[in-house]
């Protein structure tokens, strides 16, 4: 990549991974250029600035490429300091703050996958085990504004995108995220209150079209 | 004058090269702590309580106050006790960007390639392949290694940084693999790099004492297989 001066983002419309990327660099009001990616037919750039795992998001800074959406969001939080931090300042919450992120890393997007992939006694099992998360995470908002307490911050942006896919979850899955999980459920409708949310996020009927064509894809009826 | 350290525990196993992190860490900043070891096979009420979410090691537990997953620790002591010792963490944000990334990818396949050889044997179809995918995840890290370190001893310069303790506290479990199922991963025709700075890391204050033995290592495999730490 030549050293152009500027911002650049490879990213894929639905990919709530991507979308952790645009809300921070949203909520920065940093100006970037953005480049939607066809997943099965990959770019020579995605290529060349992802080579290791030849996947979206990438963040092209200056022409140097920040792989993985969570390092990507700490990354943008250190460059541009000067407004809307992402991060606490206290070592200790950092690292609540990390945890958490990291926990829907691991745990939402798999989990998530399979309840629309599985049918039967698997998909029962994914469903209880999307519950528990559900419910986990609730557990830790409590009764704060955000996951960064009054500010909204790196769980936040972690988790927010994931809420879009909730419709297609309750509909796969047949439960509903409020009955389970009602401060979760409050806490995504704030946070769509938020320009960078909304301006992001697709309908969730739109996620589910996606879905469902993935679905069709995979041979799940 | 030193900073008020407060109470330091870290709930770990000396077989665990995640809680060689922490251990390492703590080390690298002079901070003396209390050292709980976990029983195979039996967890503890104090890891139960301090880590309800996985109930894994390593735990830090600094002041009555849980912090969980090694990575996390790390940077944490970093930042606590930034006055004590070099910066664990690179100071530009691009550096730490490339840190974190290449951690995160020796957490995503060297474990996975140790759990994978160390129940085989030598020659079996299986430890071929699965050596392969370490030998290629290896020779990545050997090219990171050249761009990180720019010619000098560590990943992270003239000092231990981040990612030297995250591929670093794996090498315990490289090394007793290699004896398992008879193949060499660290050769110095092949990542010339990573074998030199491997000595430099297990040579260093802060790193000798906490890594095992790898005949050690082997040992504790064998009893793993056998079933001596039954639940």
């Amino acid at each position: 990549m030549a050293s152009e001066k500027g911002v650049m983002l490879l990213d894929f419309w639905v990919s709530p991974f991507g979308q952790r990327a645009r809300i921070a660099l949203a909520e920065k009001g940093v100006q970037y250029e953005y480049k939607e990616e066809n997943l099965t037919e990959k770019s020579e750039l995605l290529l060349k600035a992802n080579p290791v795992h030849k996947k979206i998001p990438v963040l092209i800074h200056d022409g140097k490429p920040v792989c993985e959406s969570l390092i990507i969001v700490e990354y943008i939080n250190e460059v541009w300091s000067d407004k809307a931090p992402l991060m606490p300042s206290d070592p200790y919450q950092k690292a609540q703050a990390r945890f958490w992120a990291d926990f829907v890393d691991k745990k939402v997007y798999d989990c998530g996958s399979r309840l629309w992939k599985l049918k039967g006694e698997e998909q029962q099992a994914a469903k209880k085990e999307m519950i528990e998360i559900l419910q986990l995470l609730e557990a830790q908002l409590g009764d704060k504004k955000y996951f960064g307490g009054d500010s909204f911050g790196f769980v936040d942006v972690a988790f927010v995108p994931f809420t879009s896919w909730f419709y297609s979850y309750e509909t796969c899955a047949n439960f509903s995220v409020e009955g389970v999980a009602p401060k979760i459920a409050q806490w995504a409708k704030r946070c769509m209150e938020r320009e960078s949310v909304a301006k992001t996020l697709y309908d969730p009927k739109k996620v589910y079209e996606f879905v469902c064509f993935l679905k069709k894809k995979f041979g799940v009826e | 004058m030193a900073a008020e350290r407060g109470e330091v525990k870290l709930i770990g196993g000396w077989a665990s090269p995640f809680v060689a992190r922490p251990r390492i860490a703590l080390n690298l900043k002079g901070v003396a702590y209390e050292m709980f070891q976990e029983t195979v096979g039996k967890k503890s009420e104090l890891l139960l309580k301090s880590n309800p979410v996985y109930k894994k090691i390593p735990v830090l537990i600094h002041n009555g106050k849980p912090i969980c997953e090694s990575a996390i620790i790390v940077e944490y002591i970093d930042e606590t006790w930034s006055s004590d010792g070099a910066s664990i963490l690179p100071s530009d944000p691009y550096d730490r960007a490339i840190a974190r990334f290449w951690t995160v990818y020796v957490d995503d396949k060297i474990p996975d390639a140790i759990r994978k050889l160390r129940p085989l044997v030598k020659g079996s179809a299986v430890a071929e392949v699965e050596a392969e995918k370490l030998h290629a995840a290896l020779q990545l890290l050997e090219e990171a290694f050249e761009k990180c370190s720019k010619g000098k001893s560590f990943f992270g310069g003239d000092n231990i940084g981040y990612l030297d303790i995250a591929l670093g506290s794996q090498l315990a479990w490289i090394k007793a693999v290699e004896k398992i199922v008879e193949i060499k991963f660290l050769d110095k025709e092949k990542i010339p790099g990573l074998v030199a700075w491997s000595e430099r890391f297990y040579a260093h204050e802060a790193v000798k004492e906490v890594m095992p033995e790898a005949d050690r290592l082997v040992e504790f495999t064998r009893m793993l297989l056998s079933g001596s730490f039954a639940k």
